[in-house]
């Protein structure tokens, strides 16, 4: 019987960030709710999701940010991505990726004008991310 | 007594060395004219008479042979991403003694078919995607060459997914298929390609280069030179059973063309602040600086290095300079002879030589500053704790300034981003047994472990 091939996920922590373990979290979380995750672990630029990606033939982005500067760091991956032939995959951005008091609403807004599907704030669960990865997959009531 | 004989067919000379595998020592050498397109016997004969003089009349046990004659082994690969699949391929053609004439990635064009045809490559390596990865690359890479009817076999190691898919594509083809040289992202696996890409060198190039008419005198093992030197690298670093090695090396060898640089170690990061980037390099790496060598390639030092650091070392006036490099890559059969002007240039190019190959194929560290304090990016080998190099090529054989060639191999405060020894034990291989020692390293590899040891000419500590 021919299996179906697992939904495959590239993660990892964007810019000058070396937060590894919430990082490890994810890949330990994805992994078990039968995702493939290709993780790049920290410091990973915008380009090296994407020639991952690439190789991969990733169904999804999931980028961390932890450090406050994921906005500078997110900017302009959407058409990197566009440019790169990976049209319409979705990314998916978390972790404290802004600074500052601002609403998450205001957050989300900014995110998703650059073109990513979701932004979640910080203190998010795995879970949350999952049924987000889910939906955004069409993969329901099926496994990863 | 049982002497064997070792032939190293090269592009300009048959190079013989006789070794005696009971008393471990080395008979004579000998070299002679490549005569690859009339009758490669008629040199190899002419080499054998010459050897005979040194050493008498022998009666060979075995003999085992080499070859870059004819070109070497030209291979030409496809991958998808070039800092990803497609340098893992070239890793792995380079690992196997072959040398890359043609490095795509991405879709093949019909520009692309076109050059390829002239290019005239050997073997063609197909790759692509990690297993369960893209596959539309490499099938649309199959379809493409399929529509050219290579007369070259292709070698299949992308994404398992796609292998027996491009296999039908290439209907017609010789094709075989290896396990993908990139299976997991990041991850090498580039072995098994490269032994297959030996045993077709094996059973189908030397036939089609005309060096299988030398092979009534062969008993067994011809494989591509760099491949021999790799062996007699991996066993001199390694050891055997019985003989210990010298432990983690790197090998520099200053052609007229190329230059070739070996290293047998490790080099992933250690420390916990330091982040590596890039592919996982492989123990024993092998690259070739098409564009660095001594006559052939002269101007390609000059373009790295620049006028100015020859000047500066050779005492040559700039203008000068660059007028003598015009005029050796003009004579390229050209030798110092006591030239004095000849000789300093030489000396201050075999160096370069030596410093852009060896950092090309180093590692990096860069400094950065997070959150989290100071962290070093590292891409690439870390060579910095290799203590033994060795050194070989006429412009370091010749001379009496080896050492301080030699010594442009180790880390300069100047490039403190690159990854190079940070002081080692520089050998010279003044005979040029390495390919040799690497054909008899398998049936006899404490001799030859023993005898390089022996041979190698040990040059000091350098810092």
């Amino acid at each position: 019987m021919e299996t179906k091939k697992k939904k495959v996920l590239v993660i990892g922590v964007i810019g000058a960030d070396v937060h590894a373990v919430g990082n490890k979290i994810l890949y330990h979380a994805f992994t078990e709710a039968g995702f493939d995750v290709v993780n790049l672990g920290v410091m990973v630029s915008q380009e090296e999701y994407i020639s991952a990606a690439i190789e991969s033939d990733a169904d999804a982005i999931v980028i961390s940010s932890l450090y406050g500067q994921g906005e500078l760091d997110c900017r302009g991956m959407r058409d990197k991505c566009n440019e790169a032939g990976l049209i319409g995959i979705p990314l998916l951005v978390g972790g404290n990726i802004v600074i500052g008091k601002q609403t998450f609403e205001d957050v989300e807004k900014r995110f998703k004008d650059m073109g990513f599907d979701r932004a979640f704030p910080p203190g998010t669960a795995p879970e949350t991310t999952i049924a987000a990865l889910r939906e955004l997959l069409h993969m329901d009531g099926e496994n990863a | 007594m049982k002497p064997i004989l070792l032939i190293d067919f090269g592009s300009t000379y048959t190079k013989l060395t006789a070794v005696d595998v009971e008393s471990e020592q080395i008979l004579g050498t000998a070299a002679s004219y490549t005569t690859v397109q009339t009758d490669i016997n008629d040199g190899l004969h002419n080499g054998l008479a010459l050897l005979e003089k040194k050493t008498g009349k022998l009666d060979y046990a075995e003999c085992f042979a080499c070859s870059s004659a004819a070109g070497g082994l030209r291979m030409v690969t496809s991958g998808l991403v070039p800092e990803l699949t497609s340098e893992a391929a070239k890793l792995a053609s380079l690992g196997a003694g072959a040398k890359v004439v043609g490095l795509y990635s991405f879709q093949l064009t019909e520009d692309d078919l076109e050059e390829i045809r002239d290019l005239k490559p050997d073997i063609f390596l197909l790759v692509g995607g990690t297993d369960g990865g893209n596959t539309a690359c490499i099938l649309h890479n199959a379809e493409m060459l399929a529509k050219m009817k290579p007369d070259f076999p292709v070698v299949i190691a992308g994404n398992r997914t796609a292998s027996r898919e491009c296999k039908r594509l290439l209907e017609g083809v010789e094709t075989y298929i290896c396990p993908n040289v990139m299976p997991k992202f990041g991850t090498l696996n580039i072995e098994p390609t490269q032994k297959q890409i030996r045993e077709i060198f094996l059973n189908r190039i030397i036939h089609a280069k005309g060096l299988s008419k030398a092979s009534e005198l062969l008993s067994d093992i011809m494989m591509p030179t760099p491949s021999a030197v790799m062996q007699a690298m991996e066993l001199l670093a390694e050891g055997c059973e019985g003989e210990c090695g010298i432990g983690d090396l790197v090998a520099v060898d200053v052609g007229g063309a190329t230059t070739d640089v070996y290293s047998i170690a490790d080099g992933m990061p250690t420390a916990m602040n330091t982040v590596y980037k890039g592919l996982m390099e492989p123990f024993s790496k092998r690259t070739v600086e098409g564009d660095i060598g001594m006559r052939y390639s002269v101007k390609g030092i000059l373009e790295a290095a620049g006028a100015d650091r020859i000047s500066q070392i050779s005492g040559i006036p700039r203008a000068r300079v660059e007028e003598l490099v015009g005029w050796l890559r003009e004579h390229t059969d050209s030798v110092p002879n006591g030239n004095e002007e000849l000789e300093n240039l030489d000396h201050a190019l075999a160096s370069m030589a030596i410093e852009t190959a060896v950092a090309r194929h180093a590692g990096t560290m860069e400094e950065t500053y997070t959150m989290m304090g100071q962290t070093f990016v590292q891409s690439g080998k870390n060579l910095t704790h290799v203590k033994q190099i060795i050194v070989t090529g006429g412009s370091l054989i010749h001379t009496k300034d080896t050492a301080k060639i030699a010594k442009y191999a180790l880390y300069s405060p100047a490039q403190p981003m690159s990854l190079r020894p940070k002081d080692a034990d520089i050998w010279v291989d003044r005979t040029y047994i390495l390919a040799a020692m690497g054909l008899i390293s398998n049936r006899y590899p404490q001799v030859a472990l023993r005898i390089m040891k022996k041979e190698l000419e040990h040059y000091g500590h350098s810092e």
